[in-house]
């Protein structure tokens, strides 16, 4: 329904000169949205006209001012000719449908034209009165925020996490279509950046309709993506987490320290890091390792060896045995899995005896919660003796729609299997190989033997799927879980079972979200892309997907885990051969999150329900005895009681709560290969075939690389492969650490073939040294002293915590029975490679021998970077993009690898040069995109931020931290009370939200938050407080006191943090010039500020080429204009949104074309991230030196990270 | 294989003062590359040339890209493309509008056109800076010509507004404003030992002193153009040498106040009369444009030669033209001592600041 749109022109500045005998421009704007269009008045002779327009208005559908943007045309009046464009600007209006974003729109915008770039700006007001929507049948979905933040934003806290949304939309491509034979290239430009536009708020709107449906309010982790599939189409796609998001009202600063960065925290004030510190130790107290005990039934954790389990179609009739209505929810799973071309069952098969417990398994999951107890316990899945695989991987093989004309030739647009072998190839060697039996072959022989072994292994099939479904919900939770667990453990699954995908776009989550980590679990699968007939109808794509994300359903299945978080899904496209892929990381997850009223109804549980160990998440969530792969388990090195993996991959940041030694790194495998050029479906068939053996390297290439930095865990992985005519490039770049929890790393240990002669063996022996010197470097690099170093160094750097925590560890060794177990596999076995030729030998020592980081500088792909907490505000946020031409026609896979490998080795030194003044700092999120965009070239575009930290800091303000702890608490509760007028006047008015589940939980939002500010309601406090047994004490002392403000009602027992609000007082600290700073971050948060608002997505699409090629400066000259501008544009929508920072930008794609005869070329930039308002703390705050004033959200944030 | 395209854009726009002297000074990129590897930073930073060429080539662009809006600096700060600290873009207008003192004095005076242009490769070979730079100076010159022309105002003042430079600079912009305008001959061989500073101090004298401005601040080419009525009435002191009374009076006035204060008495006893007609000849002819443009070579030949043949000091000068200024003020039938002291002052402190080797 209705909303009125105004807008108004206000002056231009700096327009380009247009007529050549004035020097002058008579200009005029035309506004246009939908059918309608006003014009100003003419401006006669003036390169900066004050229009100062009347409002236009727009009587529209809000389902329009969803899907259009607000179109600005610049235009010369010519009294002869036709009217001459200048440029046009498009504004997205999205940010003011939501009352609680911007509520104008006002400020300069660059006038941009496809072909001249930026000329001149215009000032311009928007507004939207909106009335609203009550039909329930409407098509609308004003009010659903957006983020691209991959964390709960800041100043919001989440009320309950709905789940997955996706929706796409396709197009024919405006480019492609015949009247672009005639129209001029600026025509088609504006055609399709007009046309994603129209395709992308029509995408956002079907997905904020799917979050009305689900109750949300909210979507995290909004992912758009464009696929140019030529002249197929324009597909544009999106996926993300709804969640219903409560505003903190009372303190938009106070964050859920969860989300994402305790450097973040402890930057801010060095109060702020104390109770999340203390809640750490706490986890070492008797009380919790006691929790620890009964959370064991949560079964530990897994290597990140997905795997590929391929779920046959019998799964359906073990489902069927289950008694319950389970059959059901079985089927809604399986649909999309139909096309999979049979296969032979493994000659041996994977014994498993699920019969029996494959139905009390299922059972449990169809349980209210309140029935299960006795059921779960009697289920003792344990038994299940599934033999130890020894091969894991399956690849499936599955004829795609598209290609389907031959079903007897299964490889054609197959999916190789994913990640599973690759990942757990990788350990491999050790298992095999370290242990001295058959030789190992070479690089690619033993891809070859590994596919061989895949084909067999594809029988893995569903019994060992069901077996792993079965350890990882409730099988093993009867033996030795308590009830209450259990039933968590119920709801969870019950709850994400429900969910056709249980996936999470988030990467980062409140403590105590995610209970174990499985491993990376991913899929890819090649299609030939066909014309798209019916845009209305994109079934087709539609089926690519969701067969794609069922692969990753039951992978993360036989991880023993229910979801998959940190999930992402992106395409490489060459000509008509298309690559999907989708990774994330298997998961168990809290069920408090999922679930509405759980928090309610097991509130008085909580004081036993305690948080999860630190090290809890990297506990195993399959059984040992049944693991979907070989990996080698230890005790928890934390915890001594949960097994553990050797080594952990994912996709998702840091938790929180981990334990990490040192700093961490970030690591990256890179390959190509060379492939044939071919058409349609051979074409598709080689890349097929390629893939697996692609993904096989590069996971070797990561475990060297890890093993080299004496590291045990990569967080943030992501693998990507491009496609180009004639080769595939594959990069995976990842952040390694030492995680406290896992095993120390062995060395690594070089094998010469066997029969050798003395100079061969010498050269063994010195490439060995070179790699144990390596490795020692990086110990001190990186400060990763394992173990028996580590109580030596008292000095070292290592914050208290974790010498506390190793301390505890001890304890327990010692006082435990558990240490009698064998822990021989950690560190004492070196990790083997290794080498039958000369040429091997070389290919080693360069893969393992990265050029060392300059002194002072870090790198990591994650938000944060271990290791490091005290950043200062200084950053600086930079795109660098490289083409490469190989000029060389006869390369072999060897030369081109090596060629690849420079390539981004001396793009990153150049990195550290140019940054060279920031020192000491870290590079953030160092995200590299590679494409292959024509035959002889390979394109890399990084997208990072560099942040500067304070080396001395550190660690007193660490220590400070968490000694002030507690009493920090209770100033912030007198603190409380100083400001309740002030945050009654922010109170946002009530939010649309859909009442569509009955729950009033929403409707009650408004209401309650006003009355949030002055109420005392001591027992939601109570609750609040409740599950941080640590702050008991804390509780008693304020009710006491009687000072404490209260949360509405609606947050009670909430795990979640309640803003407090300082920064009310804050203004913006805009500077007074007329252009103000706007700072970008690829991160959640900006250090040394809070974010106090979050203003609306950042969602841009913007096309340029030029004609005059060399005029321009070259390629180089053409696209570092380019990206200047798409910058200065994102600015320029940010401040006229009020905003001071763009966080979460990223650059979604860059696609960058050349034609140097014709002195042509053509770009396409994607970029978005989310509009905020951040305060800057004030020095005073900063150094915390006052505590009384300072510390209160700290302490609050920190105060809730227990939760 | 070779790199293709290379770009690196930062929110912030990184630039590197030592590049952006290089690139000022219009090295080419392989140039700026020696010179910054001669330079160590190499060593430092462990990088290869590679890494440097791409720094360098990338911060070239960058600076071309900003340049114009160097060309209005006002634009600079409201300008959305690039994101730049306030006080990096005072330092990048300031060294922007910096000249080089060699290469200005070569063009001072002249007039700032295509013809002038068309003559920097000769300058550059002259003063060995590259002709790029020597365009840049070149342009920087008559672009600040062109706008401040027009303006009504102080010409400091204006130049400052327009073009954000501080305050030393804009005086010598002005200066070069005020030396183009009115085509001062700088340039002969008698002249080549003044300085820039030397002349720039004089255009300020006369700026403040002789200009329309000086008198009225709100006319047009106020402070580009000297006042003609005052340039009429210095005809007036032409009594001074005409009246035997007068001179004579004059001169025994000055030698008695100097008798004994200086070593050189004798010599300027015996020059007096030569030196003050000098004065008060080059004061009558400044009706005369042409004369205008030789103000400096006549002070040079006409009165700084002379002394400076017969070894005066500095000091010696000094005290003469204080003496010669004070004491023409207290003769009875001399009626023009405003005109008197608006030209002497002037005069004074230009003659002083030149008088050096």
């Amino acid at each position: 329904m209705p909303g009125k749109l105004k807008a108004k022109i206000v002056a231009g500045r700096h327009l380009p000169v247009m007529d050549r005998a004035s020097d002058l421009t008579d200009a005029f704007v035309e506004v246009k949205f939908g059918n309608t269009t006003f014009k100003t008045d003419v401006c006669p002779k003036s390169l900066n006209p004050q229009w100062n327009s009347e409002w236009f208005k727009f009587e529209v559908d809000d389902e329009d001012l969803q899907d259009e943007p607000l179109q600005i045309t610049v235009l010369d009046h010519d009294t002869y000719s036709a009217n001459d464009a200048i440029g046009k600007v498009y504004i997205d209006i999205d940010p003011l449908l939501s009352c609680e974003a911007a509520t104008v729109i006002s400020g300069w915008f660059p006038i941009y034209d496809t072909i001249h770039g930026i000329r001149g700006e215009i000032n311009v007001l928007v507004k939207v009165d909106l009335f609203n929507d009550l039909n329930r049948f409407r098509q609308s979905s004003c009010g659903v925020k957006f983020f691209c933040t991959t964390s709960i934003p800041k100043c919001y806290r989440v009320v309950m996490v709905h789940g997955f949304v996706e929706e796409l939309v396709v197009n024919e491509d405006p480019e492609y279509q015949w009247i672009d034979r005639i129209r001029t290239p600026r025509a088609s430009n504006e055609a399709r950046q007009r046309l994603i536009s129209l395709m992308s708020g029509e995408l956002q709107r079907k997905i904020g309709l799917k979050v009305l449906e689900m109750g949300g309010n909210a979507v995290l982790g909004y992912l758009q993506c464009f696929d140019l599939e030529g002249e197929s189409g324009l597909v544009v796609r999106a996926i993300g987490t709804a969640c219903t998001l409560d505003k903190l009202s009372s303190l938009p600063t106070a964050v859920l320290p969860a989300c994402n960065s305790p450097s973040r925290e402890m930057k801010e004030s060095p109060l702020a890091q104390a109770p999340s510190h203390g809640c750490r130790s706490s986890h070492n107290s008797p009380v919790h390792s006691a929790a620890a005990a009964s959370a064991r039934l949560s079964q530990g954790f897994s290597v990140s060896v997905p795997t590929l389990i391929f779920t046959g179609m019998r799964l359906h009739r073990h489902r069927s045995l289950g008694e319950t209505g389970r059959e059901h929810t079985a089927q809604t799973v399986l649909p999309g899995r139909q096309c999979r071309p049979p296969f032979s069952e493994d000659p041996n098969p994977n014994i498993h005896s699920s019969g029996p417990s494959t139905p009390l398994k299922n059972q449990t999951y169809s349980f209210s919660p309140s029935k299960s107890y006795s059921r779960q316990s009697s289920s003792s899945d344990t038994d299940l003796s599934l033999t130890p695989k020894t091969a894991a991987g399956a690849a499936s093989w599955r004829v795609g729609p598209r290609v389907s004309l031959c079903p007897s030739f299964p490889a054609l647009s197959s999916e190789p299997l994913s990640i599973p072998n690759t990942f757990y190839l990788p350990l491999r060697p050790r298992a095999g190989h370290g242990s001295a039996t058959p030789p190992p072959p070479p690089p690619p022989v033993s891809a070859q033997s590994n596919s061989t072994m895949l084909r067999k292994s594809v029988s893995f099939s569903e019994d060992l799927l069901l077996a792993a479904f079965g350890m990882g919900s409730g099988g093993s939770a009867g033996k030795d879980g308590g009830p209450l667990k259990t039933l968590l453990r119920q709801q969870t699954q019950s709850a994400l079972e429900q969910r056709e995908f249980p996936f999470f776009t988030l990467t980062c989550f409140p403590p105590g979200f995610l209970i174990h980590v499985g491993g990376v679990v991913s899929a890819r699968s090649v299609k030939l892309l066909d014309r798209i007939h019916n845009p209305d109808e994109p079934e087709t794509r539609d089926a690519w997907w969701e067969e794609i994300r069922q692969e990753i359903k039951s992978h993360a299945k036989a991880l023993g885990c229910h979801a998959v978080v940190g999930y992402s899904e992106s395409t490489s496209i060459c000509e008509e051969v298309c690559i999907l892929s989708a990774s994330g990381t298997a998961a168990i997850l809290n069920p408090k999150f999922m679930q509405e009223g759980c928090l309610d109804s097991y509130s008085e549980h909580r004081l036993e329900d305690p948080a999860p160990p630190s090290c809890g998440f990297c506990h195993i969530p399959y059984d040992e005895l049944n693991m979907p792969f070989p990996a080698h388990l230890t005790y928890c090195y934390n915890c001594r009681r949960q097994k553990v993996p050797d080594v952990l991959f994912t996709t998702i940041d840091l938790p929180v709560e981990a334990t990490v030694m040192g700093k961490g790194s970030l690591i990256q495998a890179r390959l190509c290969r060379l492939k044939k050029k071919a058409q349609g479906e051979v074409n598709a068939t080689a890349i097929s075939n390629l893939l697996p053996f692609m993904e096989y390297e590069l996971h070797t290439q990561l475990m060297n690389k890890l093993k080299l930095r004496s590291m045990n865990a990569l967080f943030g992985l992501r693998v990507q492969i491009s496609v180009g005519e004639n080769m595939l490039v594959g990069l995976a770049s990842a952040t390694g650490v030492y995680l406290m929890a896992l095993p120390a790393p062995g060395g690594i240990q070089i094998a010469g073939k066997t029969p050798s002669d003395i100079t061969y063996e010498q050269h063994i022996s010195n490439m060995q040294k070179k790699i144990n010197d390596t490795i020692s470097k990086n110990k001190d690099l990186y400060e990763v002293h394992p173990q028996e170093i580590i109580e030596e160094v008292i000095g070292s750097p290592i914050p208290e915590s974790r010498q506390r925590s190793r301390l505890f560890r001890s304890h327990s060794e010692s006082s435990d029975e558990v240490s009698e177990l064998d822990l021989s596999h950690g560190k004492k076995d070196a990790f083997v490679l290794e080498i039958d030729d000369t040429d091997a030998v070389e290919d080693i020592h360069s893969l393992l021998t990265d050029a060392p980081m300059p002194s002072g500088f870090y790198s990591c792909n994650t938000e944060i970077m271990p290791g490091i907490y005290n950043w200062t505000s200084s950053l600086q946020m930079f795109t660098s993009v490289r083409v490469f031409r190989l000029n060389n026609v006869n390369l072999t896979n060897q030369g081109l690898n090596k060629i690849f490998n420079d390539l981004c080795e001396n793009l990153l030194k150049s990195l550290y040069f140019k940054l060279r003044s920031m020192v000491p700092c870290c590079l953030c999120h160092l995200n590299f995109a590679v494409a292959v965009p024509e035959e002889e070239l390979i394109q890399v575009a990084v997208t990072a931020v560099a942040m500067t930290f304070d080396k001395e800091q550190a660690q007193e303000n660490f220590k400070a931290n968490m000694e002030k702890a507690i009493m920090k608490v209770i100033s912030e509760n007198e603190e409380q009370l100083q400001f309740p007028l002030e945050l009654c006047t922010e109170t946002p008015a009530p939010q649309p939200f859909s009442p569509s589940k009955g729950t009033g939980h929403q409707d009650g939002g408004g209401i309650h938050t006003s009355a949030r500010a002055t109420s005392v309601d001591y027992s939601s406090f109570a609750d609040r407080c409740s599950t941080w047994i640590e702050l008991i004490k804390l509780k008693a002392q304020a009710i006491r006191r009687g000072s404490i403000k209260t949360t509405a009602s609606q947050e009670k027992g909430s795990p979640l943090p309640e803003g407090r609000s300082r920064s009310l007082r804050c203004m913006r600290p805009f500077p007074s010039s007329t252009v103000s700073v706007v700072k970008m971050t690829p991160l959640s948060f900006l250090p040394g500020t809070r974010i106090i608002k979050y203003l609306g997505i950042i969602n841009m699409f913007f096309i340029r080429e030029t004609t005059s090629l060399r005029e321009e400066g070259g390629v180089s000259g053409f696209l570092h204009c380019f990206i200047a501008e798409v910058f200065a544009m994102v600015r320029a929508h940010v401040a006229a949104l009020g905003g001071n920072a763009v966080v979460s930008y990223s650059m979604k794609e860059c696609v960058f074309m050349e034609n140097p005869n014709k002195n042509q070329a053509q770009c396409l930039i994607n970029v978005s991230g989310d509009a905020v308002i951040f305060v800057r703390e004030s020095e005073a705050e900063a150094t915390a030196a006052a505590p009384q004033t300072s510390s209160m959200q700290n302490l609050s944030g920190a105060a809730e990270a227990n939760a | 294989m070779s790199v293709e395209l290379d770009v690196f854009v930062g929110n912030t726009t990184i630039m590197d003062e030592e590049v952006y002297q290089f690139w000022l000074d219009g090295y080419t990129v392989n140039d700026a590359v020696k010179v910054r590897m001669e330079g160590g930073v190499l060593e430092e930073y462990e990088a290869s040339t590679d890494v440097l060429l791409s720094d360098t080539m990338d911060q070239f662009r960058t600076f071309q890209m900003c340049e114009r809006l160097l060309h209005t600096p006002a634009k600079l700060a409201n300008q959305l493309l690039f994101q730049i600290p306030p006080h990096r873009q005072t330092m990048l207008i300031e060294r922007y509008y910096a000249f080089d003192n060699a290469f200005v004095r070569e063009v001072l005076g002249k007039k700032l056109s295509k013809g002038t242009k068309k003559d920097l490769d000769d300058i550059s070979a002259k003063t060995g800076i590259t002709l790029k730079s020597c365009r840049r100076q070149f342009d920087n010159f008559k672009r600040v010509f062109k706008v401040v022309e027009e303006l009504k105002g102080p010409l400091v003042e204006n130049i400052q507004q327009h073009f954000l430079l501080s305050d030393k600079l804009a005086r010598d912009y002005a200066a070069i404003v005020f030396f183009a305008n009115n085509r001062f001959e700088t340039g002969k061989r008698k002249l080549q030992f003044l300085s820039f500073q030397d002349f720039a101090f004089c255009a300020g004298q006369l700026i403040s002193n002789w200009t329309v401005g000086a008198v009225d601040n709100m006319v047009e080419d106020m402070d580009v153009d000297l006042d003609k009525e005052f340039l009429q009435d210095l005809k007036d002191l032409k009594i001074l040498i005409n009246d035997k009374d007068l001179l004579d009076q004059h001169k025994s006035l000055v030698c008695t106040a100097l008798r004994g204060k200086t070593k050189v008495f004798n010599e300027m006893e015996a020059n007096f009369k030569t030196l003050s007609r000098a004065l008060v000849n080059i004061a009558a002819k400044l009706t005369n444009t042409k004369d205008v443009r030789d103000l400096f070579i006549d002070l040079v030949e006409k009165f700084i030669e002379p002394c400076r043949s017969d070894r005066w000091t500095s000091a010696d000068v000094r005290l003469f033209l204080t003496y010669y200024t004070n004491s023409a003020r207290t003769l009875d039938t001399f009626r023009h001592q405003v005109t008197w002291d608006r030209y002497m002052d002037v005069i004074k402190s230009c003659i002083l600041k030149m008088y050096h080797d």
